[in-house]
């Protein structure tokens, strides 16, 4: 991943930034050029909830490169308590545990590392809420 | 607008071709459909690819591959969607003839995977998803499939022996095709103890990797008896979009750009699902060939269960779902597969396939699928009057 790159989704990697359209107030996520329900192409940043709940998920035992050090792992859509949905790992939990439906809460953790030298990639996944 | 015929084709064997280079296995398939067309030339050629870039260290292929099958200096492109290349490759070539610009064109796929070294081809396949919002937590092609798969079981109360029977029934199918990757048959064990890929998705759910080549002549419909004794004309073409990340769609088990593109190509060619006797459909998973079958119209959502256990998607059924094997036993040479689709079907309504043949098919349909059904392109071909 470059430089630029990890920067530039900071925002939205760090502090779960979505776009809210700014004439309708429809939430996209991920943003795009232009609102899906008005037509709309302003928008204002509009922090996601960090709750929710479990769509679907699967245990991935056949990792693509970068994620070898994870497998098994959870990969999840997420629906967050304003209907935003989300994909992301699912984590701090055995797989056998896991069941759709389950409360979650979005927790800051690594993703991956670009070898030995390269960057080092932070971002949102779940984990069960506590409550 | 013209209409259009499919005039020839030709296929290579999908497998890994450790012999054969990109090139010289699209060479084979262009050669092959070369040889069965009495044309003066080729006006254009388009073809569907995926990965070359990552596992060929080869882009711009269309100029290479033009030259190599020696049409130069014709123009030529590559078009990528996906593993919805060879449809968009197709859709191309129809517009550029229907429309007048061009009168013969070859279109076609080639995707050359067994170059990939490790887990590059798992990664080069999975740039078909969301890079910002899907590959960068660690998905895959498969774990997102995996992912509408577990939500169908749970919404629909299916039995995942469901999605193992079909994958037992494409191999019954694909054991009598001579281009097929994997050709014999397997039973429901096979699938159930076989490695598990991404929960409740196993091996046997999975298009194997492989290699291949498709090439198809396009003309006008009725220029076609000029070049060729045998050929098939396209009568509806379509294709669509829909969010390329899955969580994204107000429901995942959906494939709306299935369904958006199959009601354009029904229209067009003035059918509805019922009248068609035999389709080639996407199944790189069983859960794409199950969603594809109800979005294309062949079943109710949910009911695939049911239907599957009528017989109804085999000869003698409503539908004859891949006479070819499908993707899962045939194989899915990714950017290809969209063209042996159309090749496949014009061999059924010929009466040129073998084995494999379906009596009595007049009317036939694909459906090419790109990501996790960001892209579909659906054709209906019927035997010409």
């Amino acid at each position: 991943m470059s430089v630029p790159r990890y920067w530039r989704e900071i925002p939205e990697r760090t502090r779960f930034e979505g776009a809210k359209c700014k004439k309708c107030g429809h939430v996209i996520y991920p943003p795009r050029g232009r609102c899906d329900k008005c037509g709309s192409f302003e928008f204002t940043p509009y922090k996601l909830p960090d709750r929710g709940k479990l769509l679907s998920f699967t245990v991935v035992r056949s990792p693509p490169k970068g994620f070898e050090r994870l497998s098994p792992y959870i990969l999840g859509i997420v629906e967050l308590e304003d209907g935003t949905r989300m994909t992301s790992q699912i984590t701090d939990v055995n797989h056998k545990d896991v069941s759709i439906g389950m409360s979650l809460e979005a927790v800051f953790r690594k993703i991956t590392e670009d070898g030995d030298a390269g960057i080092i990639q932070y971002a949102l996944k779940f984990r069960p809420a506590f409550r | 607008m013209r209409k259009i015929a499919v005039i020839s084709y030709g296929l290579t064997k999908v497998e890994k071709h450790w012999k054969k280079s990109l090139r010289e296995l699209f060479g084979e398939a262009a050669k092959s459909a070369m040889e069965d067309a009495r044309v003066p030339g080729i006006d254009a050629l388009i073809v569907g690819n995926m990965c070359a870039s990552d596992l060929s260290d080869q882009n711009n292929i269309g100029g290479l591959l033009a030259d190599y099958i020696g049409i130069s200096p014709c123009p030529a492109y590559r078009v990528e969607a996906a593993c919805a290349s060879g449809g968009a490759a197709i859709l191309a070539g129809y517009s550029a003839v229907a429309s007048g610009m061009s009168d013969i064109v070859m279109v076609g796929g080639v995707e050359k995977l067994s170059d990939g070294v490790a887990n590059n081809t798992t990664l080069s396949l999975g740039k078909a998803a969301d890079a910002d919002y899907e590959l960068f937590f660690g998905s895959s092609f498969v774990s997102l499939n995996a992912l509408m798969m577990n939500h169908y079981m749970q919404t629909y109360h299916t039995p995942r022996e469901v999605f193992a029977d079909f994958a037992v029934l494409m191999h019954k199918n694909g054991a009598r095709n001579p281009y097929a990757q994997l050709p014999f048959e397997i039973s429901r064990e096979t699938v159930m103890n076989s490695d598990r890929i991404a929960d409740p998705i196993t091996l046997y759910d999975c298009a194997p990797v492989g290699d291949g080549a498709a090439a198809l002549i396009l003309c006008p419909l009725e220029d076609a008896p000029k070049y060729s004794d045998s050929y098939v004309e396209i009568s509806g073409i379509a294709g669509a979009t829909d969010t390329i990340d899955i969580a994204s769609r107000p429901d995942i088990l959906s494939l709306n750009s299935t369904v958006v593109a199959a009601d354009k190509a029904y229209k067009m060619a003035k059918l509805t699902p019922r009248d068609v006797d035999i389709a080639e459909i996407h199944d790189t998973f069983t859960i794409t060939g199950v969603l594809s079958i109800e979005d294309l119209g062949f079943c109710e959502k949910g009911k695939f269960a049911k239907l599957l256990d009528e017989h109804a998607f085999e000869p003698g059924g409503a539908v004859t779902i891949n006479p070819s094997g499908g993707l899962k036993s045939r194989g899915h040479p990714v950017g290809a597969t969209g063209a042996y689709q159309v090749a496949e079907i014009a061999m059924q309504l010929l009466g040129n396939a073998g084995k494999m043949q379906v009596p009595d098919s007049e009317i036939g349909l694909t459906q090419n699928i790109g990501g996790s059904g960001s892209s579909s392109f659906v054709s209906i071909l019927r035997r010409a009057k």
